[in-house]
């Protein structure tokens, strides 16, 4: 097998007297999509800050394939008010030289007419896709994403899914996406790593949803939407505002049980 | 009149022209309180060079520097609020800095000049020395830039990408440090941080981006000693507040424009 991006092996973490990860272990292999489900609050950003190096452990460690190209699009960014830039200057930050490579990452993330306009005055969808224009600008190995569907409305998930397929099947990069609703993602990812600050189940999408632990995390409605979702793709667009009202919050009301 | 004004004029504009792209990150970083308080331990740093008998530069950048980096090891803890701390120091360095001046009584010390500026009893050496002092801020300006830009748009998205967070921020409180100690012939240091904020607040009004936002921070500063000067010569007020003054309704001019972006 090839050589993984990034290990981590059995971390832990504790912030502000909580303990947001408990003995968590992950291989990133290249050319992987790995998605990372849980309800709000389960760790899944701390666990991406552990794999860019932005945080570190308490206890075990966080291993990066040496020379490794990290790209990372946050869940958001706020660039200040008295900061004016455009979005061509944004891109340039990750990557100087040419015009025509900031031209081209925004041109494949459909957003090149935006290249000269003021970061703050982007949409949040447009926002997401400067931000991922900017991580492939790097020619990651690999790309952490944070909920990229944040604020794109269904049509554009689907093409942005769609887009980080493509990029993974042209580079070879490995992906790592965090996601709280499932169904999209569900069916466009080599596995997934179902966590509420352990990992509680891991593997393809299909073994996953079979998996009690799941089932208990996303309740059957969670699994019954995951079937018609990879079923009939064409229809979207009422999914959607059944995912984002109906479980993300009602679905998730753990408290503090576990199921070990 | 030009033998007395020249060096006062040249000493002035070294200041400016480095306070406009130095004042845009003030303005970004959110950091003018975090810069006054800086300007007020160089009165602590005047003191020290004063009892050591070392050179006065030296000892206010390096009371500057202190001050900033103590200061950033005590925002890390939670128990104080940021500007809570900033109040403290700021105000305790400043009084510590006027009562260790007024300890000197072998020398005649001009507290009012320390705190306010005295751009007109600079002489020759002290213009080859700001300007000395403003070319290397300005080389390690534009040498950095790109990091420095970086870890002020976001710092995780910086560190991802490899910029060396916390030695790029400690080059900025250096600079910052360097640049106050400037201030401390010229305008005063009760003054610098407006100097600092009001060219680079009028420059986010005529920007698109922000590196025209720093070079018109710095015009604006240029033209605002230049007038503030002669506005000083005609009308006999004292020059820092002057130069002030003038920045500030230069900024006011700016407010007449609708912003760039």
């Amino acid at each position: 097998m090839t050589e993984a991006l990034v290990t981590v092996d059995h971390a832990a973490l504790t912030l502000g007297g909580q303990a947001v990860l408990e003995d968590v272990s992950l291989t990133l292999a290249p050319g992987r999509i790995t998605t990372l489900i849980g309800p709000n609050g389960a760790g899944k950003s701390t666990l991406a800050r552990l794999v860019l190096g932005l945080a570190r452990p308490d206890r075990g460690r966080v291993v990066r394939r040496p020379g490794l190209t990290l790209g990372y699009m946050p869940q958001h960014l706020r660039v200040d008010e008295s900061l004016p830039l455009t979005v061509d200057r944004f891109l340039w930050l990750a990557a100087p030289g040419r015009t025509g490579a900031r031209r081209d990452a925004l041109q494949r993330t459909g957003v090149a007419h935006l290249r000269r306009r003021a970061v703050r005055q982007l949409s949040g969808g447009e926002m997401q896709r400067v931000l991922l224009a900017r991580a492939l600008l790097r020619r990651p190995d690999l790309l952490v994403l944070d909920e990229p569907a944040q604020g794109v409305d269904v049509a554009g998930q689907d093409a942005l899914y769609g887009l980080l397929g493509q990029v993974r099947d042209e580079t070879g990069c490995g992906i790592l996406l965090i996601s709280h609703d499932l169904h999209l993602v569900m069916a466009r990812t080599d596995e997934v790593v179902c966590l509420h600050h352990h990992v509680c189940c891991s593997g393809t999408p299909e073994a996953v949803s079979r998996d009690p632990a799941y089932q208990r995390l996303f309740g059957t409605h969670g699994m019954a939407n995951l079937a018609l979702y990879t079923h009939q793709h064409d229809h979207d667009h009422d999914l959607s505002g059944d995912v984002h009202g109906g479980h993300t919050h009602d679905g998730h009301h753990h408290g503090g049980h576990h199921h070990d | 009149m030009i033998e007395l004004l020249a060096p006062a004029l040249l000493a002035g504009l070294a200041v400016a022209v480095v306070a406009g792209p130095m004042g845009a990150f003030v303005v970004w970083r959110r950091m003018a309180f975090f810069g006054d308080t800086m300007a007020n331990s160089a009165l602590l740093g005047a003191a020290l060079a004063l009892a050591l008998q070392v050179n006065l530069y030296l000892a206010v950048s390096a009371a500057c520097l202190t001050v900033a980096v103590v200061l950033v090891g005590l925002q890390r803890q939670r128990q104080i609020a940021d500007d809570t701390l900033l109040g403290i120091v700021a105000h305790i360095t400043l009084a510590l800095g006027v009562i260790a001046l007024s300890l000197q009584d072998s020398v005649q010390v001009d507290l009012f000049a320390y705190l306010f500026g005295d751009l007109l009893a600079v002489g020759w050496s002290d213009v080859l020395a700001l300007w000395a002092g403003a070319v290397l801020i300005l080389a390690l300006l534009v040498w950095q830039w790109r990091p420095l830009l970086s870890i002020t748009v976001n710092e995780d998205l910086a560190r991802v990408e490899g910029v060396a967070v916390t030695r790029t921020r400690l080059l900025l409180m250096l600079l910052l440090a360097l640049l106050i100690t400037g201030a401390i012939r010229t305008v005063g240091v009760l003054l610098i941080t407006s100097l600092l904020v009001m060219p680079a607040a009028g420059g986010r009004r005529l920007a698109r981006t922000p590196e025209q936002m720093a070079l018109f921070a710095s015009l604006i500063g240029l033209a605002a000693v230049t007038l503030g000067l002669t506005l000083s010569w005609y009308a006999d007020t004292p020059v820092g507040p002057s130069i002030v003054v003038t920045a500030a309704l230069l900024f006011g001019l700016t407010l007449l424009r609708r912003p760039a972006s």
